[in-house]
């Protein structure tokens, strides 16, 4: 046993090229996780420069020219290199074969692949910095993004690149959750953030070509001159529109998918209790992931598309709030008899639920199409989405990561610094994005470096309060980084939150190298609580 | 309800403004209640099964689901759902179907500025006037990129398109002046693409048709000048007080006047007259060194005594800075 305590994946096998080119899907998986929050944190920054800027309503430290890059360039990097491929290639990587009983995803080499192709999508969009930015939106609207003079061509490339990396894991997880689980783990035993990956999967292999064909034609477009969306060409750019958002709409819930895995699997540990309505939450991420194809309309309400086309996408939208909301019931209803502890993980996850919830039910008030044409392009949108990517995805992102940290890194965070973090971060974020919904409902456009100064009071203090957020989640990121210290080295039996999944009934913290020392054996489902007790344990 | 409204909104100057606002309040209140039985709810239950210190870990319940709080979860928001889909569709239709009696006006988005046309001729830039009490039917399209006509106080927005025409339509129940705001990002100045719109009882707004384009004669060049420099949008990307925006400021191009001006392919010509109005008529010919040549030209915007009138305005500038 000493010498197996030894031996875990971060430090056997050693040596620099043994991470560059591991096939170990737990290296794989932090490699991706420290791609993920450089971008996190480049895409934060930007964030920051354009609250600064906003602070009052002039040019004040931008010219109108440097916000449109640091605006395009905030959401591009935020959605295209951190938010979409962070979770499934960060958390997903590390814990899927884990929690399946298996030694590794199903094509390992193909895994590799995927990152490297990844890292090569972000140097593209590195150089487009670098060459002098790109100032289209994120949405490259034509024939804006044909005509601009901005580096469009090499940001175009970079997500085209990054979206094979999107598939090919889409592909590998896919054929892992069929083909690797141990004998026994059958698709009701398997737990909700496998569930959730499975989903995001499916939306990944089959949506994605559709942005990289479109970023393509795009290309094309601007070399060649072919017309296809720009109308001194011949083309339409409704239809770049509608190519765009039959992607953009369903990778939201690439983005919102894993996070409900996530907390799928937080609320049930930390309140020792059976998940509420495991079959209603398992099919729901499915039905969501499918109805999730069919609203792409909503984003174009005031494009001038048909009267019957918008009365359509209006009903179908409302199909995809409803799984939603009784999701968030059932996570709640989880708590009941349970024994619910507050830790940091459980912080983020009672956060998500507060602030999904709000971004949800903002989204009713998008989807009815009266509404909508007022509050559209406003900073309504802005907070509604927020809401959900940050509020939703990057909360239960923060919490995944407090959840998993001793599992994967074999160390305990300082505990009272996360959660006061965690409060920083939930007062921070509703500081800063709550305000906008009011600028939003008095008609503040969307994407605007200056502004009228009857916005400038909500703008001031949106932009004091983003401060905080920002300062709440760098310490909650240096505070775990801060834990990997020598001399905090937790023992590799620890299983601090009493989980009962099989990444920490049947290995250690961190995992072996192989996963398992032996082929692990399945003794129970992995909420039940009502039927084992699982000591929470914690040693240095 | 009133003092609410007036917080959280415009002011509601269109017929339909009101129906959109009383929508907005019907999914406000629901989301008020639904959001109250969220937050209150996991809180008394997170509060109430708290792990305490001392507690011992235990078995806990099985019990997992409960039909009658599910179907009520899924019953409860379907019906809310339903009214919004309902009301969100009808309010909708009233803000499409135009009335037969509206005035129509062209409006024309071009990067950075609006273009207004009436229907018995006359166009005015950045300034639409309208009659109130009144159904305007606005079509709408664009020069060169996507633009969005927004105009809050009437709760109503539409893209504008340069390969086909967007229909809109509001009908104003308060005279006054009021924003317009271009809400389809378009580069550069596009938050400095605003206008305003000018609601005036039905007789002025009569006598304001009759005098368009026909007022101009009679002022100095000068002052006439000072007028088209807001009038045709020249605002949005050249100030007067010598801080540049999207292009040179007027104020330090006056003060350069007879001066030589680099230009971004390294040659040179003196700021005089001609310089001037070739800037206006054909403005990418000659870039001011460490500017982008984006400026639309005013080719068949500006007749000759306009021209004359914006560089007599121009030439202006230098003397007052000195005063």
């Amino acid at each position: 046993m000493a010498e197996n305590q030894k031996q875990n994946y971060l430090t056997h096998p050693k040596g620099i090229m043994s991470w560059l080119l591991t096939l170990d899907h737990k290296r794989i998986g932090l490699m991706y996780l420290l791609g993920g929050i450089i971008f996190f944190f480049l895409g934060g920054l930007l964030a920051l420069g354009m609250r600064l800027e906003l602070a009052a309503p002039g040019n004040d430290f931008m010219s109108n020219e440097t916000y449109n890059n640091v605006y395009t360039l905030h959401g591009a990097i935020m959605i295209f290199l951190f938010i979409i491929p962070a979770i499934p290639g960060a958390l997903g990587n590390m814990l899927l074969p884990l929690m399946l009983g298996a030694k590794d995803v199903a094509f390992p080499r193909l895994n590799l692949a995927s990152f490297y192709i990844y890292t090569l999508g972000a140097l593209f969009v590195v150089y487009t910095i670098i060459s002098g930015g790109v100032d289209t939106g994120w949405t490259f609207y034509t024939p804006y993004s044909t005509t601009s003079t901005s580096n469009v061509i090499p940001m175009t490339m970079g997500i085209f690149i990054i979206g094979f990396s999107s598939i090919l894991t889409g592909l590998n997880f896919i054929a892992t959750i069929h083909k690797m689980r141990i004998p026994g783990l059958t698709w009701y035993k398997l737990p909700l953030f496998v569930w959730a990956l499975y989903g995001t999967s499916l939306v990944q292999i089959t949506a994605t070509p559709v942005i990289a064909i479109t970023m393509v034609l795009l290309i094309l477009e601007r070399l060649l001159g072919i017309g296809i969306f720009d109308p001194a060409l011949g083309g339409d750019p409704v239809l770049y529109q509608h190519f765009f958002w039959f992607y953009s709409h369903p990778a939201v819930y690439i983005m919102i998918l894993p996070a409900f895995g996530i907390i799928s699997e937080i609320i049930p540990v930390h309140s020792r209790k059976k998940i509420w309505g495991y079959k209603f939450i398992a099919f729901s991420t499915l039905s969501i992931a499918f109805i999730g194809f069919l609203v792409w309309g909503h984003h174009m309400f005031t494009s001038g598309q048909s009267v019957f086309s918008q009365i359509v996408f209006s009903f179908i939208t409302y199909f995809v709030g409803i799984p939603t909301g009784v999701k968030i019931f059932s996570w709640i209803l989880t708590m009941y008899k349970g024994q619910v502890s507050f830790t940091p993980p459980m912080l983020y996850a009672l956060s998500f639920l507060f602030l999904f919830t709000i971004g949800g039910l903002t989204g009713i008030f998008l989807g009815a199409v009266a509404l909508d044409i007022h509050l559209h392009d406003t900073y309504f949108v802005v907070a509604h989405f927020h809401y959900v990517m940050q509020g939703g995805t990057i909360i239960a992102f923060l919490g995944g990561l407090h959840h998993w940290w001793p599992k994967t890194m074999g160390t305990m965070y300082n505990q009272t610094v996360a959660s006061i973090c965690c409060l920083g971060v939930f007062l921070g974020f509703n500081g800063t994005f709550f305000p906008q919904f009011l600028l939003g409902l008095r008609g503040m456009p969307r994407r605007y470096a200056t502004y009228d100064p009857q916005y400038a009071e909500l703008h001031n203090y949106s932009s004091f309060w983003s401060g905080i957020l920002g300062l709440s989640i760098f310490i909650a990121i240096m505070n775990l980084l801060w834990s990997l210290r020598k001399s905090n080295k937790l023992d590799p039996g620890t299983n601090p939150w009493g989980a009962m999944t099989l990444e920490w009934t049947h290995t250690s913290s961190p995992p072996h190298p192989h996963n398992f020392e032996k082929d692990p054996v399945l003794e129970h489902g992995p909420y039940d609580y009502d039927k084992v007790v699982v000591e929470p344990t914690f040693k240095k | 309800m009133d003092r609410l409204t007036e917080y959280l909104f415009p002011k509601q100057v269109s017929t339909f403004a009101a129906d959109i606002d009383n929508l907005f309040y019907f999914i406000f209140y629901s989301s008020i209640i639904l959001f109250a039985i969220v937050v209150f709810g996991m809180a008394y239950l997170a509060i109430k099964y708290r792990f305490k210190k001392g507690d011992e870990v235990r078995l806990t319940s099985s019990k997992d689901h409960s039909n009658i709080l599910e179907s009520l979860f899924f019953i409860i928001p379907l019906i809310l759902v339903s009214i919004t889909f309902v009301w969100g569709i009808r309010s909708y239709l009233k803000m499409i179907i135009v009335p037969d009696d509206a005035i129509e006006i062209k409006v024309t988005g071009q990067s950075w500025f609006w273009t207004f046309d009436y229907p018995d001729g006359g166009t005015t830039l950045n300034e639409l006037v309208v009659p109130s009490n009144q159904p305007i039917k606005i079509v709408l399209s664009s020069k060169d990129v996507l633009h969005s006509f927004f105009i809050p106080v009437m709760r109503t927005k539409m893209d504008c398109l340069p390969n086909r025409y967007n229909v809109m339509w509001f009908d104003a129940q308060q005279e006054g002046v009021y924003d317009i705001f271009c809400t389809e990002y378009c580069g550069t100045g596009h938050s400095q693409m605003g206008a305003k719109v000018i609601v005036m009882k039905p007789a002025q707004y009569e006598a304001w048709v009759a005098e368009l384009g026909s007022d101009d004669e009679d002022i100095p060049l000068d002052e006439l000048g000072a007028k088209l420099y807001t009038k045709k949008a020249c605002n949005t990307c050249h100030t007067l007080d010598g801080s540049a925006l999207v292009g040179p400021s007027y104020l330090q191009t006056s003060q350069m006047w007879g001066e030589e001006r680099v230009f971004d392919d390294g040659t040179s010509t003196i700021i005089d007259d001609n310089y001037i109005r070739s800037s206006i008529l054909e403005p990418q010919t000659k870039i001011v060194a460490g500017y982008q040549g984006v400026m639309p030209t005013y080719q068949g915007l500006l007749n000759d005594r306009e021209l004359d009138a914006l560089i007599a305005f121009l030439k202006s500038l230098k003397e007052d800075s000195q005063i």
